[in-house]
């Protein structure tokens, strides 16, 4: 068996000797290097560009929207998103002119030889802005999109309640931060398009290219290569990058790479969604929720990219993991001049996570009650329904998780011992706190998507009698290649070092569709398992008409009759392929038969599992820097089968620093539009002495659709950490921060002013 | 002008402007791709190479200053194909997921056991405090690292 094993990485070999090819380690002959030239407002129209008369321009290339052959947009949602602007400018640092030449130190002199004039427009830079409506970016009111989730009788829940606690809460940017910054090369070919590059999700750029080009399928080839992380940054807006790229390829006739360098990566490309969440929550005096209304809005940027299916995400999510019969939630996403906010690990789950925990975290301290206790007595459990109506029937870990992390961590006992020591230190000893945080994540895309999309993946046997897998689900570290290798191996009852995959190539693999929402493993890895299973069916049949032995079965690698072995399966399999030439099945993905999802009324089915999570986070508050130091993580999470332990660990594990990040360290800063600490002098993320001990616990509730009862994993590790330090941060020094990253400068202001708010 | 150095064993003159950066350098001129670039000012670590038994950012460090030194590279750490004990214990222990910190880590992890065989967890966490992971969470890279100094000792 390979699955629950922990094989060695397919490609890990490369990675480790260095011989791994990204991007930016490929040269081709004739390639050029390409550079974006971008806007240097936030809002306006331009006037005009002007290129250096005196300049040689004879070794540049350059193209501006007037050279795409299709229709200028970048495909997506809305198709709102220009690849490069024509005449008005919607945000810092957007794509107006492209140009190459044959070396970065020439790129870098022309751009100096650039000169754009611009008519200035007031920009909108915040949500408040955007809500006050005083500027209009999109439609009559800068909504890009609303949500309105309901269930029971608001108004008797909050007659039901002994008490209504409200909490405002907010949430930052956060930049993804992959360590290999974006980039793509184009290749020309006749009448074809073939980019090569970073990137999480082939067919999102096939999709782009066509259009933009005026592509068949065939004719536009979308090629990953090895990626250096993406954790959604790499889901949409490399198709932009591609384009660029193919743009000037096609006007040059020749290659062309675009890398970006930091500072233009986290100025130019997408964030987490910043937000602000307003809970008002009805609860009786023994803590039970009767009434929960939430107000969400997130600021989407200024296009509508991917912003309505986060927005989505973050409302279904906006509950929590909570019973609750009386629910309103309503969700907006706003405009503002601002890069498009985009994919980022989580996907608007991790912002009304660190709300709904916090509001917990409130209402236990406002009643008297443990908060411990509160999550106990309002968590979901098998058999409840959600905030959309779902009632859950399968693979619900949530006592488990939360049972786990309590008990491994010693929460009880620590957290006597941290009070009985905080009541007793002087005011400028070293504090410490522990919190804890209860979370839930919806696998795969949300609602009718995965019925909509029929994700396909296939196998096929090689020559050498090895099956290979098909996919077009992307390897970013989390590995892809590996599992997908490990769920073939057991269905075929073959080794582990028997399987291979194809490298994501849109000529060769099919559309899994994006490598995204915890869907990879539970989703398409159920495809895989599927084509998988013809495959054996295949070569049983074949095995029954050759040795006319119709009982013919696969046991372990081998066929057996009747308690005989046949053949081994690469002697079949190579048969098969002598005798037949090829041997390939594909499957598509069918959503399972009692998922039931209405997109008007939004409820229902909103996924068709939750994955879930408890984590208990240590902290030390310096009393005197206000500094706070995450000594402890322990988490326990439920992801239905950990295909690879290790690897189902690194990215619990993974998630879990990122989530300490954005609770303590990562915070933009603007400039009238403008990212001022675009770069990792001044974006500060964890560093190995920032990463507190882990101690991960693999919870195990099968999902009974997935592959071998697997669940996603990949997001989950986001939602708990910023809201399990901000409790502890609260256990140790009083002060109830609602507002990340908590800062040095952010705690004194909390404490200083409950200090003052104490003295008056 | 001309610059003479050892890579991996092997003696290069490199004809290049002298304020090149090593970088470029050993990835363009020599093609030796597995040293990255995640910032290019010092802070990701990705490009860490062993210039004369010290780990430093190739992407700061001008051309000229290696004038008849010896540097060590990702490339140069295994030996006709067999991983070396650090790669295989990265391996293992999932120290490497996306893979493009690996090149980096490695190189201050070989530099850390070169000066300490038992380093305590603390002190690896400090000799790859300079290497910037987004992936792992730097846990397994620590147990890897770990598994490699045992390793060693055995």
């Amino acid at each position: 068996m390979a699955v629950g094993q922990n094989v060695l990485r397919k490609e890990g070999y490369e990675k480790l000797t260095g011989a791994a090819r990204y991007v930016d380690d490929l040269t081709l002959d004739g390639m050029l290097l390409g550079k974006t030239i971008r806007s240097t407002i936030a809002r306006g129209r331009i006037k005009s560009i002007e290129f250096d008369s005196a300049y040689d321009w004879s070794q540049i290339v350059v193209a501006d929207y007037r050279d795409i052959p299709g229709e200028n947009y970048v495909a997506l949602i809305e198709n709102d998103q220009p690849l490069l602007v024509e005449s008005e400018v919607r945000h810092y640092d957007e794509p107006i002119l492209l140009i190459a030449a044959a070396s970065k130190s020439e790129l870098e002199a022309a751009a100096r030889h650039i000169h754009i004039e611009y008519e200035e427009l007031p920009p909108v830079l915040s949500i408040q802005e955007s809500l006050a409506g005083a500027e209009v970016l999109y439609g009559s009111d800068n909504v890009f999109k609303r949500f309105l989730i309901g269930r029971g009788d608001i108004g008797e829940g909050f007659a039901a309640a002994d008490r209504i606690v409200q909490g405002e809460y907010r949430v930052p940017h956060q930049e993804q931060l992959y360590i290999e910054p974006q980039g793509m090369i184009a290749i020309p070919g006749a009448g074809q398009m073939t980019v090569m590059g970073s990137m999480q999700c082939p067919y999102y750029i096939h999709k782009a290219l066509k259009q933009l080009f005026n592509l068949s399928d065939e004719k536009a080839i979308v090629i990953q290569t090895t990626t250096g992380g993406g954790f959604g940054g790499k889901e949409e807006y490399p198709s932009m990058i591609a384009a660029h790229a193919a743009l000037l390829a096609l006007k040059a006739q020749r290659p062309v790479k675009i890398i970006y360098d930091r500072g233009e990566d986290i100025a130019a490309t997408t964030k987490r969604h910043p937000g602000i969440i307003r809970h008002r929550t009805g609860v009786t005096s023994d803590g039970r929720l009767t009434a929960s209304e939430i107000d969400i809005v997130l600021d989407g940027g200024a296009y509508v990219t991917l912003t309505p299916v986060v927005l989505s995400r973050g409302a279904i999510h906006a509950l929590g993991p909570y019973r609750c019969d009386n629910v309103r939630i309503a969700a907006r996403a706003v405009a503002t001049n601002t890069p498009p906010n985009g994919a980022f690990r989580g996907f608007g789950a991790p912002q009304v996570a660190f709300a709904y925990e916090m509001q917990m975290e409130k209402i236990a301290a406002e009643l008297g009650v443990d908060p411990l206790e509160l999550r106990r007595i309002n968590m979901l459990r098998e058999g409840d329904i959600t905030a959309t109506g779902q009632r859950l029937t399968s693979s619900v870990g949530s006592e488990d998780v939360l049972n786990a992390a309590i008990e491994r961590s010693n929460y009880l006992e620590k957290k006597q011992a941290v009070e009985t020591a905080n009541a007793h230190g002087s005011q400028h000893d070293k504090r410490h706190g522990i919190g804890l945080s209860f979370f839930f994540h919806g696998a795969g895309f949300t609602g009718s998507g995965e019925a909509k999309m029929k994700a396909q993946a296939g196998v096929e046997i090689t020559a050498e009698g090895r099956a290979r897998v098909l996919s077009g689900s992307t390897e970013i570290g989390q590995g892809t290649r590996t599992i997908f290798c490990q769920i073939v191996a057991d269905e075929l009852g073959v080794g582990y070092d028997d399987v291979e995959i194809e490298d994501p190539d849109t000529s060769r693999v099919p559309d899994s569709g994006p490598t995204v929402a915890s869907r990879t493993t539970m989703v398409v890895g159920r495809v895989v398992q599927l084509a998988a299973r013809e495959i054996k069916d295949k070569l049983v049949n074949f095995v029954a008409e050759r040795f006319g032995a119709p009982e013919a079965r696969l046991i372990d690698g081998r066929f057996v009759a009747n308690g005989n072995a046949l053949a081994s399966f690469e002697e079949i399999a190579r048969e098969y392929i002598a005798q037949r030439g090829e041997l390939r099945a594909y499957a598509r993905y069918a959503s399972p038969p009692d998922i039931e999802w209405d997109d008007e009324t939004y409820s229902g089915d909103a996924y068709p599992c939750y994955s879930w999570g408890a984590e208990v986070a240590e902290v030390e508050v310096d009393m005197d820097t206000y500094e706070v130091t995450c000594t402890k993580i322990t988490t326990a999470q439920d992801i239905g089968r950990a295909i690879h332990p290790v690897l189902a660990a690194g990215q619990i594990e993974g998630g879990t620093l990122q989530a300490v990040g954005y609770g303590l360290l990562e915070e933009l800063v603007w400039d009238k539009g403008r990212i001022v600490n675009n770069r990792l002098t001044n974006y500060i993320i964890p560093t190995a002495l920032d990463a507190p001990e882990m101690e991960t616990i693999i919870v195990e509730t099968a999902y009974p659709h997935g592959p071998f009862g697997a669940k996603g994993v990949g997001e989950l590790p986001m939602d708990g950490g910023a809201p399990a330090i901000a409790a502890a941060v609260f256990n140790a020094t009083g002060a109830f921060v609602s507002e990340i990253p908590i800062t040095p400068e952010r705690l004194m202001a909390v404490i200083e002013d409950r200090t003052r708010t104490d003295d008056e | 002008m001309i610059v003479r150095f050892d890579v991996n064993g092997i003696t290069h003159n490199v004809e290049s402007p002298p304020m090149k950066r090593l970088l470029d350098v050993l990835r363009e001129e020599l093609r030796l791709t597995g040293t990255k670039e995640g910032c290019g000012e010092g802070e990701c670590g990705a490009c860490s190479v062993i210039v004369d038994g010290e780990v430093i950012n190739s992407c700061l460090v001008p051309v000229c200053q290696v004038q008849g030194s010896t540097i060590l590279t990702v490339e140069g750490l295994a030996r006709d194909g067999r991983l070396d004990p650090l790669q295989q214990a990265f391996l293992e222990c999932g120290g490497a997921q996306c893979g493009i910190c690996t090149p980096g880590m490695l190189i201050a992890a070989r530099a850390l056991l070169d000066e300490n065989a038992q380093p305590t967890r603390d002190q690896i966490a400090e000799a790859i405090a300079g290497n910037l992971c987004r992936c792992t969470g730097y846990t397994k890279i620590i147990d890897a690292i770990e598994q490699a100094a045992e390793m060693k000792q055995q």
